[in-house]
């Protein structure tokens, strides 16, 4: 493999990572917003703040690594993406900073007024802001993104029957991943009651995003022919791998084995990205910006693939403590 | 080459970026600072069993929690701008630039990780162990700035790649990071974060005892940040003005714009105050060979003026100039405030006694802000018109998409609501009493 291959892998292995932990805390926001009245979602919403309260700024990293990796290593197709995509972009930037300000703001709050205006305000932007990365990510993936500077439709380029459908399934696959994360943390907790309610949210939620996946095949079977070919050509071992997962996940579920519960449901939606990136692989840019055409200059590559490799060895211990010390019951 | 869709688009995007890059930066300063001023209380706290230092450690880390994560989110949207209005920056010069923001991010990611453990787990780990995990969101907080600011002054003095027919080739990532403008630059907002950190932090427990609250736990919420921006502030003029030297050799036009030097030549005056108007300097105290011998320490020693520079090419000279005179007129007065409470405790070992020495203490937290943002003005817009220097214009840089101005639209509307909330959340931490960092409305409301 090249420098820029590896690197590609790494910099998808950061949106798998971004969309299991990250998409977890966005799903969190989607919890928050249906968990009721102020009395009645109290305890919901108690357990949601202190699953992700101390793990979301960690785990919304994931991001910018994914960001500064694509404008280092394939800098024209950072700057085609952003340029072209600008209005879903723009919004999902204010949505990142609409969820994390008042995430922030409301842990700091005490009157009922105050939880429920910056309570509001992080569960609406968490649900929107999954939402518009997933038509990013149709876009792209429909091939409606040409390399240069803006040169792709402003509206159309994200707003397509591909990126809708992504973005839908990017909702409901945080509101999936987080629903299966909390059952497990709610009944660590010791509250089986709660643990039961996100248990029945789970079960719903897959249900429905399964739905989703399963219509969106006819939509990307008439807008997106390529990926479609892909998808059910190459890429057709992963998306079955999603698919025998995600159900895998929901038996699980019933069995109330939560643990392995949350292991499938992450390998259902991991296997959704990489059957995505098999599926369109070597191609970056559909028709015809590959990674190899892309890619920045070989000394960039050297240099950047020896920081993530040294700055890998710093991060992944730090990242698991940070997870092993929040998944243990505090001692009293 | 491209071009903004209308001008009025390429002054939305500057706008904007402006806009988020200040907001952010003040931020930032606290991200770089505070942890160490919080890891010292607390540390200080545990040695002397004093129960004030413990206080303001959990009364620093919770505002901490919330400035550290407004900032982390408002760090993102610079990096969506780099691509969303600067997209011909990104698409040349990313691959240059691209290794100090890929260090960087690895710098915020330990950041993010220890400051979770730091804020949430002060009941999960002994109170040693717990201060042990406060030093590396220290470390990374100053390691993050090093690699932005590298980046920042690359494109003062970019470095480490060839053009062959307006392409980039042969990148020298390294060298790129290690340009010459870097080590001054970088030191430079450093000391610029700990000196707003600490006369921030000092002006609320100066307001404080100003209301009569002149209790212990005030006086030390006073006195150790004050301190430490006192004892950074005279470094900060020294390394300030090797940095002005250094403009003079490397980047003469933007020395030219700030001091409205127009003619090239020795035994050049500097300019205190005034503005450039019909193409001069006007109403200002001229100090004869002041600025050759800031230059060369010599009245012989010649500056480069804004002659050697083709008028397409000059920076707009009334902001560059205006901020770098308020930039150092309150640098002065922070040293001259630093130095009335070094003379006060070497006499009697006590804060000075006059009112008006609270006064200025509580003043010189905005006082530093503002001219934080004029030193950052004074770097960003004397680099003007080009976005890399001698190598690319602003205006060539810029999302060739229509609309830009909905934007900055935006941007204003957002970032002034964020700007009351978290004024309103600030002010509403100070006035309550202090409980543990890691809890919050789900401890304290009862429904």
């Amino acid at each position: 493999m090249t420098s820029a291959q590896w690197l590609l892998v790494l910099t998808w292995v950061g949106v798998t990572l971004y969309a299991l932990l990250g998409g977890a805390d966005f799903g969190g926001g989607f919890w928050d917003m249906l968990a009721g009245g102020a009395r009645r979602g109290f305890a919901q919403r108690r357990l949601i703040e202190h699953s992700i309260g101390p793990v979301w700024e960690a785990n919304h990293v994931w991001l910018i690594f994914v960001l500064v990796m694509f404008w280092t290593c394939f800098p024209r197709v950072f700057a085609s993406v952003a340029s072209t995509l600008y209005i879903p972009l723009t919004l999902i930037a204010f949505g990142i900073i609409a969820r994390g300000a008042a995430f922030a703001f409301r842990k700091a709050s005490t009157e009922l007024w105050q939880l429920r205006l910056f309570g509001g305000a992080f569960a609406l932007s968490s649900i929107l802001t999954p939402f518009f990365l997933g038509t990013v990510a149709g876009g792209v993936a429909s091939g409606r993104v040409p390399p240069g500077l803006a040169r792709g439709d402003l509206l159309t380029s994200w707003w397509n029957p591909t990126s809708v459908l992504a973005g839908l399934v990017a909702v409901g696959s945080t509101a999936y991943l987080a629903a299966v994360y909390l059952t497990g943390d709610a009944r660590r907790g010791g509250d089986t009651g709660l643990a039961e309610a996100f248990r029945h949210r789970a079960l719903v939620t897959a249900v429905v995003t399964g739905a989703i996946v399963l219509g969106g095949i006819v939509v990307l079977r008439d807008d997106a022919p390529r990926l479609y070919a892909g998808l059910t050509g190459r890429a057709l071992p992963l998306v079955a791998v999603s698919g025998f997962a995600g159900i895998v996940s929901l038996v699980l579920l019933l069995l109330r084995h939560y643990t392995t519960a949350r292991l499938a449901a992450g390998l259902a939606v991991a296997a959704v990205l990489w059957g995505w990136a098999a599926a369109q692989y070597p191609l970056l840019l559909p028709p015809d910006v590959t990674v190899t055409r892309a890619a920045a200059d070989p000394p960039v590559l050297h240099a950047t693939l020896a920081s993530v490799v040294v700055g890998m060895v710093l991060l992944v211990p730090s990242l698991l403590w940070l997870f092993a010390l929040f998944q243990r019951t505090p001692k009293r | 080459m491209f071009a903004a869709a209308t001008p009025a688009d390429l002054t939305a995007a500057r706008a904007q970026m402006a806009l988020s890059l200040g907001w952010h930066i003040i931020l930032a300063c606290f991200g770089v600072g505070m942890p160490a001023l919080t890891v010292f209380a607390e540390w200080r706290g545990l040695r002397t069993g004093n129960e004030d230092y413990v206080r303001l450690a959990r009364q620093w880390a919770r505002a901490m929690g919330v400035l550290f994560a407004v900032g982390a989110v408002s760090g993102t949207i610079l990096s969506f701008e780099m691509g969303l209005l600067w997209p011909g920056l990104m698409a040349t010069y990313g691959q240059v630039i691209g290794l100090p923001f890929a260090l960087e991010g690895f710098a915020f990611f330990i950041e993010a990780i220890f400051l979770g453990i730091y804020l949430y787990a002060w009941d999960r780990l002994s109170p040693h162990r717990h201060v042990l995990t406060g030093l590396p969101v220290c470390v990374a907080g100053v390691a993050s700035a090093f690699f932005v600011v590298a980046a920042n002054a690359w494109m003062n003095q970019p470095r480490g790649f060839d053009l062959v027919n307006g392409a980039v080739t042969r990148v020298r990532p390294w060298r790129a990071l290690f340009n010459p403008a870097m080590p001054w630059q970088v030191v430079h907002m450093v000391l610029a974060a700990f000196m707003v950190t600490g006369f921030g932090i000092a002006s609320v427990y100066a307001a404080g005892m100003l209301r009569g609250r002149r209790d212990r736990y005030h006086r030390i919420g006073l006195l150790l940040p004050f301190i430490v921006a006192a004892v950074v502030t005279p470094v900060q003029i020294v390394v300030g003005d090797t940095l002005a030297r250094f403009l003079a050799t490397r980047q003469p036009a933007k020395l030219a714009a700030i001091e409205g030097l127009n003619h090239t030549g020795s035994h050049r005056p500097i300019s205190v105050g005034g503005l450039y108007l019909g193409g001069r300097i006007r109403y200002a105290l001229r100090i004869p060979d002041g600025l050759s011998l800031l230059v060369g320490y010599r009245p012989g020693a010649v500056v480069q003026g804004l002659d050697r520079v083709p008028p397409a090419d000059r920076p707009p000279i009334n902001p560059v100039h205006l901020s770098f005179q308020a930039m150092v007129a309150i640098g002065f007065g922070l040293l001259a405030l630093s130095a009335w409470l070094a003379l006060s405790w070497w006499r009697r070992r006590d804060l000075p006694r006059s009112r008006w020495f609270l006064w200025f203490c509580a003043v010189a937290g905005v006082a530093s802000v503002v001219a934080l943002e004029a030193g950052w003005v004074t770097t960003e817009v004397g680099r003007q018109p080009w976005i890399v220097w001698h190598h690319q214009r602003t205006a060539d840089a810029v999302n060739p998409a229509p609309g830009l101005w909905a934007g900055l639209v935006a941007v204003l509307v957002v970032y002034t609501v964020l700007t009351v909330a978290i004024a309103y959340v600030l002010n509403r931490l100070r006035s309550r009493p202090v409980g543990a960092p890691q809890e919050g409305w789900a401890e304290e409301y009862e429904p």
